[in-house]
């Protein structure tokens, strides 16, 4: 049985990743999940400079979903790379994707720079699609021009290959996937979270801080599946595909409305194995469906 | 150490109105120590996140551990129905909890700020003076503060019964002295406390509370903000589920 698949000449040994900003750089989950086991760690989102983040709360449950209002906190590239990456040196069979934010340009160009000598990062995820935060993240991924221009600056400094991450908070996400593509992108990864609010009507306020937020969680799931099916029948590169996936099944739509490979968000914070159970989950449908290669999945409902 | 399993309940009673308390059968228990959490699962898909909830007492030797809480949405309100032999998942024990470390303490309880103090009153060495704060006379957890407390002090905000106030009325109407202060309640009650400690000269920890999801530091949902630079992050954000709930009261801002 075959579970590798490769993306922009990177292998990883199966499908399966977790979702950036619902695992940390894998340390917390560490004690639950086997690290090894998964095709690659996508780190939380990291700058130039250590960012705050907003102010709490933070978090609120919704219906099957939740939104997130953390602001993209995180120590720096600095810290980043001598706490997070010594790390997850010790996790050798897996694959390390950083994702990489900024406000600017120039920030993204700062980390995606420093990460350049790193040798443990296999990938850089540039998240252009954060809704919480005004400047940089969602402001460039919700028009096509910045997101051909901020791949193209991003790709001229980039070490390893890149990933766009695409914001679903758009009103035709083909568009950016192109963008992205003739910017020169190795591969796309959709959805980020939906900007959502919940209010409290008791207190009538805002129920986050920050009024808005993202939201995730398996009621979302639906909508990433079908972006990422418009998606891999727009462009050429390889799709990384989440939103809402926490069961085997959920992961296997993905992979065939066209994704080569999955992440898990949300579904970490309810189930800390989610990862290594979707990953056992496919291998019994592989076998059950006498799949040899993952790879003759992908794409094939049209 | 922390475990994801599935508990049963060994007993369930309604303690005051909203308030109940189960008794689980878990390996967390095993781990466990005064000041910690447990997070709680709904049954039902919908409400995905776990439910926080602090640990009230510890019992090694039949592996249990007892919560107390206060029905405050439908996951609660889910959780107030389980009866003795039902089943949920449960995972814990988190965060960290009070060092154990007055010879003369003492304990600060507010609402539902009030359960995790028991386990800490029952395994702080030396004297150990609790002071609960409650709204009225429909109180909860009075018979065991009796017996495990050197002195049990009440307040309640209409009077009925104890001091006729907050629980900082009643330390400053007994001019309570300590070594070390330990709090947990709302924030007010807790930035109360902390003038108190900080007036008198006394070390004071606090438990924070905050809206969480992952509840083991990996999401950054739940911080509060520290007067120091905080460790995961470089910034003044400390996690309340990892690196509290139990806080220095100097170490966070109230």
């Amino acid at each position: 049985m075959n579970t590798k698949v490769t993306i922009a000449g990177v292998e990883f040994q199966n499908p399966i990743m977790e979702a950036s900003g619902t695992f940390g750089s894998g340390m917390e989950y560490s004690e639950f999940v086997d690290l090894n086991q998964l095709g690659a760690v996508v780190t939380k989102g990291v700058a130039n400079v250590p960012w705050p983040g907003n102010p709490t709360p933070r978090i609120a449950e919704v219906r099957s979903g939740m939104l997130n209002a953390i602001g993209l906190q995180n120590p720096g590239v600095e810290v980043f790379c001598e706490r997070d990456l010594k790390f997850l040196e010790h996790y050798k069979d897996t694959n390390v994707v950083v994702n990489v934010c900024g406000h600017s340009a120039e920030e993204y160009i700062e980390v995606v720079k420093r990460l350049a000598t790193e040798s443990r990062v296999d990938m850089l995820e540039i998240n252009i699609s954060c809704p919480n935060v005004k400047e940089g993240g969602i402001a460039f991924g919700q028009d096509p021009k910045a997101v051909e221009e901020i791949t193209r600056l991003v790709k001229t400094h980039a070490k390893q290959p890149i990933i766009m991450k695409l914001s679903p908070n758009v009103t035709d996400i083909k568009v950016m996937a192109k963008a992205a593509e003739a910017g020169g992108a190795d591969a796309i990864s959709l959805i980020n979270t939906l900007t959502g609010m919940k209010i409290d009507v008791e207190r009538q306020s805002f129920v986050l801080a920050n009024k808005t937020g993202g939201m995730s969680g398996p009621a979302v799931h639906p909508i990433a599946v079908r972006m990422v099916y418009e998606c891999a029948n727009t462009v050429k590169i390889p799709i990384i595909g989440m939103g809402g996936v926490c069961t085997w099944e959920d992961a296997v739509e993905m992979m065939l409305a066209g994704a080569t490979a999955v992440s898990v968000g949300t579904a970490n914070f309810f189930n800390p194995t989610a990862t290594t159970d979707i990953l056992a989950g496919i291998k019994d449908y592989m076998i059950r469906k006498n799949i040899e290669d993952i790879n003759s999945i992908i794409g094939v409902v049209q | 150490m922390k475990v994801k399993e599935t508990a049963k309940v060994l007993e369930s009673s309604n303690l005051a109105q909203g308030v109940y308390s189960l008794r689980l059968s878990t390996t967390a228990a095993k781990y466990a120590v005064p000041g910690q959490f447990i997070n709680i699962f709904s049954k039902d898909g919908s409400k995905l996140l776990p439910r926080p909830i602090s640990i009230c007492e510890i019992d090694k030797e039949q592996s249990a551990l007892r919560v107390v809480f206060r029905v405050v949405g439908a996951g609660t309100e889910e959780f107030s129905k389980l009866v003795a032999g039902d089943e949920i998942t449960v995972m814990g024990p988190l965060g960290n909890g009070f060092p154990l470390e007055g010879e003369k303490s003492v304990v600060v309880g507010g609402g539902i700020g009030v359960p995790p103090m028991l386990q800490l009153a029952k395994e702080l060495p030396g004297t150990v003076v609790a002071v609960m704060g409650y709204r009225n006379d429909d109180m909860f957890l009075t018979e065991e503060f009796t017996d495990v407390a050197s002195d049990f002090i009440i307040a309640t905000d209409d009077g009925s019964v104890g001091v006729h106030g907050t629980v900082v009325d009643a330390m400053k109407e007994n001019d309570l002295q300590a070594d070390v202060i330990y709090a947990c309640g709302p924030k007010p009650m807790l930035r109360g406390v902390a003038e108190y400690a900080e007036e008198k000269g006394i070390k004071c920890y606090v438990s924070m509370e905050e809206r969480m999801a992952c509840g083991v530091g990996a999401c950054l949902g739940c911080v509060c903000q520290s007067t120091d630079v905080d460790d995961h992050s470089h910034v003044h954000n400390k996690r309340v589920c990892k690196d509290g709930p139990v806080f220095l009261s100097t170490e966070v801002e109230l």
